[in-house]
C-alpha cells in the first residue's frame, strides 16, 4: 500500500451522507488501462445509471465496489470504510452491497427458495424458518412465490433474473449493483425485471446500474454517467445529459444507440 | 422422378399409390430399406454365430477335450501365495476361483478408494495459487499418466521392492515387523474376550456421530448456529473404541514374527506382488482422476463463484456449498470410466505373479483343465456383472446429483 493511504480519511460529515466513495481509482489488465483516475461519489438513495461503449470498463468499476475486481491504485470506501485487502471486511462489505449480473448466476443445483435462503442461513446465521419467511416476502415482491419449489433451469429468463433481485435483497442490502441485468433477456421479458428495479428505485434504494435501457435510465436515474475508454467523460441529470450532451464522445454514443 | 406424373394425379390415395411400388422403389424408400437392411444384418449375425459353436464343437471333439462345467469339483493341486480364504492344494478349483475373484476384488476396491482420495487431493492441488502445490500435482499428473500402467508395475515391483534385501537380512522396523523381499510381516492380532465391547463401542460411536450431524444441521436450521458435528463425530468415532479398549484390559494378544535362519516364521505377511500392483494401479488411474477433478471444478462457471462470493460467502463455504455439488455431475460419469479400468487394468496382476482372477484361474487352471472355452467365460462374466455393478452403482450416484431442467 502507498504511504497516503494512512492520510486519505472521508471527512466524518461527508461519509456519513456517502454511500460510495471513488478516489482516483486506477486499475490495469497487464497493459491494457481499464481504468483511469474515476473520481466518483454515491450518496444514500441516490440511482445511477453507468452507460458506455463495450469495454469502456463500466462493469470493472461496479464489481471494484464489492471487489470481484481488485483495484491497484486510488482509494475506494463504501459505507464510509476504505476496501482494503483484509478479507473479513471484504466479506462485511459484499454481505452489505447487493449485486445482479447479466447472467443471473443462479445455483443451478438448488431450489429457487435454498438459492434465496443460502447466504442469509450462513452469512448472517439466521435459523431457516426466519430465512425462508424473508425469502417468500422478497418472492411476493418480485412477483413469483410460486416458484419457490422449482429449480433455476425451470424459469424463464426474465423470471431468474427477478429471482437473482430478491436473493441479493435477502441479505437486506444498502446498496445494489446491477451489471447490465436486461442484455441478456429476450425483449418481451425486460420490462419485468425494469419494473422490479423501478419499484426498488422508488423505495429508496441506493442503485448503480450498468444499463444500454435508456428509457429507464431517464425514468428513474438520478445521475447518468458515461465511460469511454476507462473513463468518467461525462456525468449530469438524466434530462441535461440526454437533451444537451457536452462532450463529442457522449453525442456520438446516443446517437449510435438513441438512432435505430 | 418416373413416377412424376402418375404421382399428381394419384395424390389423394396412398394405398393405391404403395401398390404400384416396385423392387426398385422399396430399395429407395426408407421405411422399406430400412427392414430389409435389419433382415439382412440378422441373418448374417445367425449364420455367423452358428458357425462358430459348430467349429468350437467340432474341434474339441477332434482334440478330444472335454467340455462342461465338472471340472470346477475336481481337485485343484495347486498351491496361491495369497488367500482371503482358507484355501489348500486339496481343494477344488471352485475354490480356487473364489480365491483369485476376491484377490481380483480386494486389490480393485482399495485402488478404487486410494485412487480417489489421491486423484481429489492431487486435482484440487493443481488448481491451487500456491505455486510449488500446483506445480508438484503438474509433474504428478503429466509423469504418470504417460507411463504404461505395465512398465510401472515393472518399475516398482522390480527396481523397488525386488531390491530389498534377503530374509535372512530383514530390516527391522518399529512393533516387531520386519521388511524384505519377500514382503512386509507384521505380528499378526489374536482377539480375546472382551474385543466385542470394543467392536459396539465402535459401531454405536458411528451411529451416535450420525445422530450428531443430523441434529447439529437441524440446530443449524432452528437457530443459524453452526456446530462442528463432523470433527466431533470423527473424534469420537476413533475415541471411543480406544477407550473401550483400554478399560476392557486391551483384550488382544499378538503371533511375533520371528526371524530364523533363512525366513521369518509366524506373523502375516504383506506380499510384494501385491503392494506393487495396488501402488501402481492407484498412483497410475490418481493422475486420470486428477485430471477429471480438475475439469469438473473448472466446467463450474465463473458466474457461480462470483455470485457466491457477491453474497458474502467464504471461499470454503462457495466451494463446498456452490462450486463442488455442480462439480461432481460433472466428475462421476468419467470416474465411472476409471473405476472399471482401474477394475480391469488389476488382470495385468499376472506379469508380476499376484494372484488374481486372471493369473490363478484363466492363468493356471485353464493350463492345467485345459477347459479354455469355459475358463474364459467365467473370467469374461465375472469381469462384466463386477463392471455392470460399479456402473449402476455409479449411475444411481450420478441421478441423484443431476441437475433438475424444465
Amino acid at each position: 500500500m502507498d504511504p497516503a493511504a494512512a492520510v486519505v480519511e472521508p471527512s466524518a460529515a461527508r461519509s456519513a451522507a456517502l454511500a460510495v466513495e471513488m478516489r482516483k481509482v486506477n486499475k490495469w489488465y497487464g497493459e491494457f488501462h481499464v481504468l483511469r483516475d474515476i473520481d466518483l461519489e454515491v450518496s444514500k438513495g441516490e440511482r445511477i445509471v453507468v452507460c458506455g461503449p463495450s469495454g469502456s470498463g463500466k462493469s470493472t468499476m461496479i464489481r471494484c465496489i464489492n471487489r470481484l475486481e481488485e483495484h491497484q491504485a486510488g482509494h475506494i470506501f463504501v459505507e464510509g470504510e476504505e476496501l482494503t485487502s483484509d478479507l473479513r471486511q471484504i466479506e462485511k462489505i459484499r454481505s452489505e452491497v447487493g449485486m445482479v449480473f447479466q447472467s443471473f448466476n443462479l445455483f443451478p443445483h438448488l431450489t429457487i427458495l435454498d438459492n434465496l435462503c443460502l447466504a442469509p442461513q450462513w452469512v448472517r446465521k439466521m435459523p431457516r424458518a426466519e430465512a425462508e419467511k424473508v425469502a417468500m416476502s422478497y418472492l411476493e415482491r418480485v412477483k413469483i412465490p410460486d416458484q419457490a419449489l422449482k429449480f433455476p433451469g425451470q424459469l424463464s429468463g426474465g423470471q431468474q433474473q427477478r429471482v437473482a433481485i430478491a436473493r441479493a435483497l435477502c441479505m437486506n442490502p444498502r446498496i445494489m449493483l446491477f451489471d447490465e441485468p436486461t442484455s441478456a433477456l429476450d425483449p418481451e421479458m425486460v420490462k419485468e425485471v425494469l419494473d422490479v428495479m423501478t419499484g426498488l428505485a422508488q423505495q429508496g434504494m441506493t442503485m448503480l446500474v450498468v444499463t444500454h435501457e435508456m428509457g429507464f435510465a431517464r425514468a428513474v436515474a438520478d445521475r447518468v454517467i458515461f465511460m469511454d475508454r476507462g473513463e468518467i467523460v461525462e456525468q449530469a441529470a438524466p434530462e441535461v445529459f440526454f437533451n444537451a450532451p457536452k462532450s463529442e464522445r457522449t453525442q456520438a454514443f446516443l446517437a449510435q444507440i438513441l438512432n435505430h | 422422378m418416373r413416377e412424376g406424373p402418375a404421382m399428381t394425379t394419384d395424390a389423394p390415395s396412398l394405398p393405391a399409390k404403395r401398390k404400384s411400388m416396385s423392387l426398385i422403389d422399396h430399395i429407395y424408400d426408407p421405411r422399406s430399406r430400412g427392414i430389409i437392411l435389419q433382415v439382412l444384418l440378422a441373418v448374417a449375425l445367425i449364420w455367423f454365430t452358428a458357425e462358430i459353436v459348430n467349429n468350437a464343437i467340432t474341434n474339441l471333439k477332434k482334440q478330444s477335450i472335454a467340455s462342461g462345467f465338472d471340472f470346477l469339483g475336481r481337485t485343484s493341486g495347486f498351491d496361491i501365495s495369497q488367500s482371503l480364504i482358507s484355501y489348500s492344494n486339496t481343494m477344488t478349483y471352485a475354490r480356487a476361483f473364489w480365491v483369485g475373484l476376491l484377490n481380483t476384488l480386494l486389490v480393485a476396491g482399495l485402488g478404487i478408494v486410494l485412487a480417489t482420495i489421491i486423484g481429489f487431493i492431487v486435482g484440487i492441488g493443481r488448481l491451487s495459487t500456491n505455486w510449488i502445490i500446483a506445480k508438484l500435482a503438474s509433474v504428478y499428473v503429466e509423469v504418470l499418466r504417460n507411463i504404461p500402467p505395465l512398465l510401472m508395475l515393472f518399475a516398482i515391483y522390480f527396481a523397488v521392492l525386488k531390491s530389498l534385501p534377503a530374509p535372512r537380512d530383514s530390516i527391522e522396523l518399529p512393533f516387531y515387523s520386519y521388511l524384505n523381499v519377500r514382503g512386509l510381516t507384521v505380528p499378526m492380532p489374536t482377539w480375546l474376550d472382551g474385543i466385542g465391547y470394543v467392536v459396539a463401542a465402535f459401531f454405536i460411536a458411528i451411529v451416535a456421530a450420525v445422530l450428531i450431524a443430523r441434529w447439529a444441521r437441524i440446530r443449524q436450521e432452528a437457530t443459524g448456529e453452526r456446530f462442528p458435528g463432523v470433527l466431533v463425530g470423527i473424534g469420537l468415532v476413533v475415541l471411543a473404541p480406544l477407550l473401550t479398549f483400554l478399560l476392557a484390559g486391551r483384550p488382544v494378544s499378538f503371533e511375533y514374527p520371528t526371524p530364523g535362519r533363512f525366513n521369518l516364521s509366524g506373523g502375516v505377511t504383506m506380499l510384494p506382488e501385491f503392494v506393487a500392483l495396488l501402488t501402481g494401479l492407484t498412483l497410475y488411474t490418481a493422475a486420470f482422476i486428477a485430471e477429471i477433478v480438475r475439469s469438473g471444478i473448472l466446467g463450474v462457471s465463473k458466474g457461480q463463484k462470483e455470485a457466491a462470493a457477491a453474497l458474502g460467502l467464504r471461499p470454503g463455504q462457495s466451494m463446498r456449498l456452490v462450486v463442488i455439488p455442480q462439480a461432481l455431475r460433472i466428475i462421476i460419469p468419467p470416474l465411472t470410466n476409471q473405476y472399471l479400468n482401474l477394475t480391469k487394468n488389476s488382470s495385468l496382476a499376472v506379469a508380476i505373479g499376484y494372484p488374481d482372477l486372471v493369473s490363478v484361474f484363466a492363468g493356471t487352471v485353464l493350463n492345467q483343465t485345459n477347459q479354455a472355452i469355459e475358463v474364459i467365460l467365467i473370467t469374461m462374466a465375472v469381469y462384466l456383472v463386477v463392471s455392470l455393478l460399479t456402473s449402476f452403482f455409479m449411475n444411481w450416484f450420478n441421478s441423484r446429483m443431476a441437475l433438475v431442467e424444465r
